[in-house]
């Protein structure tokens, strides 16, 4: 019951976001929906993911996007149609993957065996604890990989900007 | 969730919002007095019902709505700023077996909360069509996100000490010592950032009045503006017992002699009014900083003092 208003309301905004004619009203939907994000992990038991994704997305992401669509100048976006020709041909492709993999989904059979983080597992010792320590033994390379291409992209948009003001 | 539940919540947060409209009280009081004035006087006995002459007079007000503003949005701002401050009361543990919401996750609930209070001023500033509010927003957007990394990154030593990010669990850590004297230096990074993450001089340039009118609140009016007003303070009572908690003890007193017979909430709010103190005196000392200022010193000092804190208690876990 939960998971179909969810899953309804996720779809509804995901529409919304795209198809408004003013920016910003995309961004506040889209700000609607990451709240909804947030709800889905908390009703499965995923309290830290909900409040990184309020943080992250919702608290520095969309902010930025807000700032740098604020600052642009888009009266003259508003008047040109959105959509090119090709969205009925979309549409058509669309439908036919969701087909196919509502199909193929619907047969799997095969349920793999739990992990051993199961949710009692989890909530013994809170959602944090178990991330942070799954994240700093067992994925250590490729959480110092990720943090290092996240650097590496800092330091290229310093570069970039620098560059511009020469 | 049991109606008993709800009733207690109505209760707290209702004794909330009551401190929220006397606190303004407060802040023209201690202003009026450090500038050898008397603050209010006329309604009441010393002026005492004078917050609730304001609220009578600004709920009666008319409400302008400027013609080419984004009307849904412009009715929507300050209520998001509303409800944000006021539902990150729930977390807060009023005494030791007692707050609404017993999170594990309690402080990033907050921080979560308060960046969602940003928007109110950030959309409300852009819906009002108006050349000096949409600055403010501008301004709220740039100054939220700064600080906000700041004052999350100040709050992970201190999550580091108590090894847990529930606030009863991060009180209860404190009972031989007070977090702020081992992470004084967090202490210092927290308190610049809230006031600067709830708008208060000297960083409240998103309604600088000497440049822009009020900011983002230029075209608001009557209850809209008031509610504007009890999302700031209301802020400021979150950001203040947050640095309560998780630095001063919560609510911890001294237990000796007829002390240990006051109750627990007591000394909350003791050490949440002198935080407030605290702003109001910084309110009526400092001038504003100026907009680079500002970002220089988010960036250049607040940001990596952090990260400098969060290795140093990581060496001092060591030893």
């Amino acid at each position: 019951m939960f998971f179909a208003y969810f899953a309804g309301m996720l779809t509804v905004l995901s529409v919304l976001v795209v198809t408004r004619r003013n920016p910003v009203h995309s961004v506040l939907w889209m700000l609607v929906l990451f709240v909804h994000i947030a709800g889905l992990y908390l009703f499965l038991n995923a309290e830290f993911m909900a409040a990184i994704q309020i943080i992250v997305y919702a608290g520095a992401i969309l902010v930025l996007f807000l700032f740098v669509i604020m600052l642009l100048d888009l009266k003259k976006d508003e008047s040109v149609r959105k959509f090119q020709n090709q969205w009925f041909l979309g549409l058509v492709i669309g439908l036919i993957f969701m087909v196919v993999l509502v199909s193929t989904a619907s047969k799997i059979t095969v349920i793999p065996p739990l992990g051993e983080y199961s949710v009692d597992a989890i909530k013994s010792e809170g959602s944090m604890m178990t991330i942070g320590k799954i994240l700093y033994t067992e994925y250590l390379l490729p959480f110092e990989i990720a943090s290092l291409l996240l650097l590496v992209a800092i330091i290229g948009a310093v570069v970039l900007a620098k560059r511009r003001i020469e | 969730m049991t109606l008993a539940d709800f009733i207690i919540s109505i209760i707290v947060i209702s004794v909330f919002l009551i401190h929220v409209m006397y606190v303004q009280y407060f802040e023209r009081k201690t202003i009026g007095h450090m500038q050898a004035r008397l603050g209010p006087m006329r309604v009441g006995w010393h002026g005492i019902l004078q917050p609730i002459a304001d609220s009578l007079k600004l709920f009666f007000k008319e409400d302008i709505i400027p013609s080419q503003s984004d009307k849904p949005i412009f009715f929507i701002a300050p209520i998001i700023g509303v409800i944000a401050g006021v539902s990150s009361l729930a977390v807060i543990p009023l005494w030791e077996t007692f707050s609404i919401a017993d999170l594990n996750i309690g402080i990033l609930y907050i921080l979560a909360l308060s960046s969602v209070g940003a928007y109110s001023v950030i959309i409300g500033g852009w819906a009002s069509n108006s050349k000096y509010s949409f600055l403010g927003g501008l301004r709220a957007s740039a100054q939220v996100i700064s600080y906000e990394i700041s004052m999350g990154l100040s709050l992970v030593g201190v999550m580091m000490m108590a090894g847990s990010a529930n606030l009863a669990d991060i009180v209860k850590a404190q009972s031989e010592q007070w977090f702020i004297i081992p992470q004084f230096l967090a202490f210092g990074i927290f308190f610049i950032s809230a006031l600067a993450e709830t708008n208060r001089v000297p960083f409240d340039l998103p309604e600088a009045e000497a440049e822009l009118v009020s900011g983002f609140a230029t075209e608001y009016s009557g209850m809209r503006w008031a509610l504007f007003f009890m999302a700031e303070y209301a802020g400021v009572f979150i950001m203040s017992a947050l640095a309560a908690v998780c630095f001063l003890g919560g609510w911890s007193g001294p237990d000796i002699w007829f002390f240990s017979y006051v109750p627990d909430v007591v000394w909350l709010i003791l050490k949440v009014y002198a935080f407030v103190f605290l702003y109001f005196w910084i309110r009526s000392t400092l001038p504003r900083y100026r907009y680079d200022q500002l970002m220089n010193i988010g960036w250049k000092i607040l940001i990596p003092l952090s990260l400098a804190n969060i290795i140093l208690t990581g060496l001092l876990k060591i030893v």
